[in-house]
C-alpha cells in the first residue's frame, strides 16, 4: 500500500521505527537515509543489516534501536539474510502458517516490506557474491547500500568504491602519493545487469526523490538495489552540519547523478525493455572542484602537483553525465 | 501439501540418501544449499523430492556454503525451520557462520558428510571437517552407517528444536564409506516421522510483525562473556533432552542410541577409541583378536559435542591399554581424541596406557589387518603395564614410519 507524503514537515514527524537514539556519529547520513527508507511505507518492514556502522550503533544489547524485526548475521551476509527472510515469508504465506498478526495485515494488503541495508564494503566487496546470488535468483526484497564510499566502521580504509584521489587510511595521501589510485566501481550498473526490475541512485538531501523510488521499489515483485549517497562527516571530514550541503553538490555537480533503471519483463520473464530516468537535472551543473573543496578527504588535490586529478575527475563527471543522458535519450 | 512417499519396510539407501529422506519427512521450510562432494546427492535427491510434489517447503540453491549457512540463520531467525548439507571446504567456508548460528540459538540442522580439508586437495573422507568446527557451538552427533544417519538426523531437528536446548546441531557420516555405501535401512513411513519430529515451534520469529525482535546484535566486555557462558550452559545441560529424544526413539523403532556406544566392553583389557565407520571396522576386528583370546572392545562417541565426560570414561572401565584412533592430521599436537581421553581420564583417576594412532587421512583405506595390528600393539603394552609403542603413531602411511614420543 503505497503510503501519500504531502510535505516533508508531515514526512518528518512520521512515527520512528527506526529511533534517533543511538551511537552514529551526529550528522551521519546513514540515520537520515534509514529515517527517509523506513518512512516511505506505513507497511511492516523486516531489516536485515551488514556489518557496519549502522550495525554497531544501533544494537548494542541489551538496547535496540530498532522497531521493526532486524537481523545481522556479518559483514558479507545482508542480501542472504534479507533474501532468505523474504522465501521464509513467501513459504509460511504459501502454507498459511503466517503469525496471525501478519496474516492480518497481509489480508488488508500490506504485506511485510523486507529490506537490507548494507555499508559500500558490505556491498562492492565483501558481501558482492552474497548479493549476486540473491539478485539473480529474484527474491522480493529491497537492498539499500549505504555508500560513504570508505569502511568507515574500522577507521577510513578504502574501499572499491572510494573515488580517485580519496584520501584513506590505506590509501593515505603522501608525499609521492595523491590518494587513491583507482576509478569507483559502477554499482549501479551492475546490479541492473542482473536484471532487476528496479535499480536506482539517490541522494538524502534530495528526500522526495529518494522516497518516491522507494516507494516505487516497494510496488515491484523482485529484487531492488537503492544505491544512497552517504556523506560521511568522519571520513569525509566535513563538518556535522554540512551533510546535507556536501551532498547537494555532488548531485548539482552531477558527482552523484540522480537516475533510475527500470528492466521490464514480459509473461516469461524476458526482459523487453531496459529504461534509465534521469530524474534530477542540476540547472546548472557546478564544477566538480566545488564538490571536492568541501572535503578535506581531498585537500591534497589542491596542491599543484596533484590538479591533474581535479582535472581527470571533472573528465571523468562530464563522461559520466553524458553516457546516462544518452542511455536516456535512446531509451535503454 | 507435499506427497506421501511410499517406502519400503527396508530400503537400500546409502547415507546421502538416507540423509536426504530425513530432511524431507522433517517438512524442512527452508533449505538452503550448494553441492560439494561428496554430500552433493544429499542436494540432488532433494531437488528430485521437491521437482516430484514429495517437498512442501522451499530449496534455494545458493551461490556458496557461506551463503547456504546465512540462508539457514535468516530462515531460523524468520521462525521457520531450516537445515542443509555440506562437506571440506564448503563446511570451512560456513565456520564463520556455524558460530553465528549457535551464539544466536537457532536450531538449524546441518548433516556433514565428513572429507579431508585441502590443501591438497583431497574428495575422500577423513574427520578434518569435523574436527574444524567441533568447537562451533553445535551439538554434533556422529553416525557409521547409513541407517544412524537416518535416524540421527531425525533426532537432530527434535533435540535442537527444543525449547531447553535451542541449539543448532550437526549429524556427521564419513565421506563416502558411508555417503555412498549403500546398506539396508530401515526407515519410518512419512507420517510416523513428520508425528515424531513434530511442527517446528518459532521463539522470536521475525515474520511476527506485531512483535519486532532484534536478532544478531552486538555485545561488548559487559554481556559478551554472559551470553557465551550461557550457551555453554546449555549446551552442557542437553544432556538430558538428548537422553530423552534417543528413548523416544528406541519406544518407537526399537533402535537404541546412547551418548557413547561400547561394543564388547564389559570384559576388555584393550579398547580401540574412533569415529565414523571405522567403528564398524574396528567391530569385526575386535571379534577377530578375542578368537585369539584378546579381550578387545570398540567405544566411540555418539555425541560428541557436548563432550560425554563421564559416560566416555565410564564405558572404558578399567581397560588397560586404549587406542585413540584421530583421522585428522594432528597440525602439531596429538590427536583430539588422545587429548580429550587423556584429559577425561587423567580428571577421574584412571591411568590407561593411551596411545594415539593417525590413520585413514584423504581417504586411505584402513583395514581390519591394521586395526588387529593396533589391538597388538595394545595387547603387549596392557600386558607389559607400560607403552612399548610411540605414543603418537601414522599408521596405512607410505614410506619411513612417522612417530612421535
Amino acid at each position: 500500500m503505497v503510503k501519500k507524503i504531502k510535505n516533508l514537515k508531515e514526512f518528518s514527524l512520521s512515527n520512528d521505527r527506526f529511533e534517533g537514539a543511538n551511537l552514529m556519529c551526529p550528522g551521519c547520513s546513514h540515520n537520515i537515509i534509514v529515517r527517509e527508507v523506513l518512512n516511505a511505507t506505513n507497511d511492516p518492514v523486516i531489516v536485515a543489516t551488514a556489518t557496519g556502522c549502522l550495525e554497531v550503533c544501533t544494537a548494542v544489547y541489551p538496547k535496540t534501536s530498532w522497531d521493526v524485526s532486524w537481523i545481522h548475521i556479518g559483514f558479507e551476509n545482508a542480501a542472504v539474510a534479507a533474501a532468505t527472510v523474504s522465501a521464509a515469508y513467501e513459504v509460511m504465506k504459501r502454507k498459511g502458517k503466517l503469525p496471525p498478526a501478519t496474516q492480518k495485515m497481509v489480508d488488508e494488503g500490506r504485506e511485510p516490506k523486507i529490506v537490507a541495508f548494507a555499508g559500500d564494503g558490505g556491498t562492492y566487496d565483501i558481501g558482492f557474491q552474497s548479493l549476486s546470488g540473491a539478485f539473480e535468483r529474484g527474491h522480493n526484497f529491497m537492498y539499500v547500500c549505504l555508500d560513504n564510499e570508505v569502511y568507515a566502521n574500522t577507521g577510513g580504509q578504502r574501499s572499491s568504491s572510494t573515488p580517485i584521489g580519496a584520501s584513506t587510511t590505506t590509501s593515505p595521501a603522501g608525499s609521492v602519493s595523491y590518494g587513491e589510485k583507482m576509478q569507483k566501481k559502477s554499482m549501479v550498473e551492475i546490479m541492473a545487469d542482473h536484471g532487476a526490475p528496479y535499480v536506482a541512485q539517490v541522494s538524502p538531501s534530495k528526500w522526495k526523490d529518494l522516497v518516491k523510488k522507494v516507494q516505487k521499489g516497494f510496488e515491484v515483485y523482485g529484487p531492488v538495489y537503492i544505491n544512497a549517497q552517504s556523506a560521511c562527516t568522519t571520513e569525509w571530514k566535513h563538518a556535522p552540519e554540512d551533510t546535507i550541503e556536501v551532498s547537494d553538490l555532488g548531485v548539482e555537480s552531477c558527482v552523484w547523478p540522480l537516475y533510475e533503471i527500470i528492466n521490464e519483463r514480459d509473461e516469461h520473464g524476458i526482459i523487453y525493455s531496459t529504461k534509465l530516468n534521469i530524474t534530477y537535472r542540476p540547472k546548472k551543473k557546478i564544477p566538480v572542484e566545488e564538490y571536492l573543496a568541501a572535503q578535506p578527504r581531498f585537500r591534497h588535490l589542491f596542491k599543484p602537483e596533484n590538479r591533474h586529478i581535479i582535472d581527470l575527475w571533472q573528465k571523468a563527471v562530464d563522461a559520466r553525465w553524458e553516457y546516462l543522458q544518452r542511455r536516456e535519450e535512446a531509451g535503454v | 501439501m507435499a506427497k506421501k512417499f511410499e517406502l519400503n519396510e527396508i530400503e537400500v539407501w546409502d547415507g546421502n540418501m538416507a540423509a536426504a529422506q530425513a530432511l524431507r519427512q522433517a517438512d524442512v521450510d527452508i533449505v538452503a544449499a550448494y553441492p560439494i562432494t561428496p554430500s552433493t546427492p544429499i542436494v540432488q535427491n532433494y531437488s528430485k523430492f521437491l521437482a516430484d510434489g514429495y517437498v512442501d517447503g522451499e530449496f534455494i540453491m545458493v551461490e556458496s556454503e557461506h551463503s547456504a549457512m546465512s540462508g539457514c540463520v535468516a530462515a531460523s531467525a524468520a521462525g521457520v525451520r531450516a537445515a542443509t548439507a555440506t562437506s571440506s571446504q564448503g563446511f570451512a567456508l560456513m565456520v564463520e557462520v556455524l558460530y553465528q548460528a549457535s551464539g544466536m540459538r537457532l536450531p538449524i540442522v546441518l548433516t556433514v558428510v565428513n572429507r579431508a580439508l585441502a590443501a591438497p586437495l583431497n574428495v575422500n573422507g577423513d574427520h578434518s571437517d569435523m574436527y574444524l568446527g567441533r568447537d562451533a557451538g553445535w551439538i554434533n552427533l556422529c553416525s557409521y552407517n547409513p541407517q544412524e544417519a537416518y535416524d540421527l538426523t531425525l533426532m537432530a531437528f527434535r533435540i535442537g528444536e527444543d525449547l531447553r536446548v535451542r541449539l543448532p546441531v550437526m549429524v556427521h557420516q564419513d565421506g563416502f564409506l558411508c555417503s555412498h555405501t549403500a546398506q539396508n535401512v530401515r526407515p519410518l513411513q512419512d507420517e510416523e516421522a513428520r508425528e515424531f519430529v513434530g511442527e517446528f515451534k518459532a521463539v522470536n520469529s521475525m515474520l511476527d510483525v506485531s512483535d519486532p525482535v532484534t536478532h544478531g546484535v552486538q555485545t561488548e566486555e559487559d554481556w559478551h562473556f554472559e551470553h557465551k557462558a550461557r550457551q555453554h550452559h546449555d549446551m552442557m545441560s542437553s544432556f538430558d533432552v538428548i537422553r530423552e529424544v534417543f528413548g523416544e526413539f528406541k519406544e518407537r523403532t526399537g533402535r537404541e542410541y546412547d551418548l557413547v556406544y561400547t561394543y564388547k566392553m564389559d570384559d576388555a583389557d584393550v579398547a580401540i577409541v574412533a569415529l565414523g565407520t571405522t567403528v564398524e571396522s574396528a567391530r569385526v576386528a575386535a571379534d577377530q583378536m578375542r578368537e585369539k583370546g584378546v579381550k578387545a572392545g570398540v567405544v566411540s562417541f555418539r555425541v560428541l559435542r557436548p563432550f560425554p565426560f563421564n559416560e566416555i570414561v565410564d564405558a572404558l572401565g578399567d581397560v588397560k591399554a586404549i587406542a585413540a584412533m584421530d583421522r585428522s592430521a594432528p597440525g602439531g599436537t596429538f590427536g583430539m581424541l588422545f587429548n580429550e581421553l587423556g584429559a577425561a581420564l587423567m580428571a577421574k583417576g584412571k591411568r590407561p596406557i593411551l596411545l594415539n594412532y593417525i590413520y585413514g587421512l584423504g581417504g586411505r583405506d584402513t583395514t581390519i589387518n591394521m586395526l588387529r595390528e593396533v589391538y597388538e600393539q595394545l595387547n603387549e603394552c596392557a600386558q607389559a603395564g607400560e607403552a612399548k609403542y610411540p605414543l603418537q603413531q601414522f599408521i596405512g602411511l607410505r614410506g619411513p614410519k612417522l612417530s612421535f614420543y
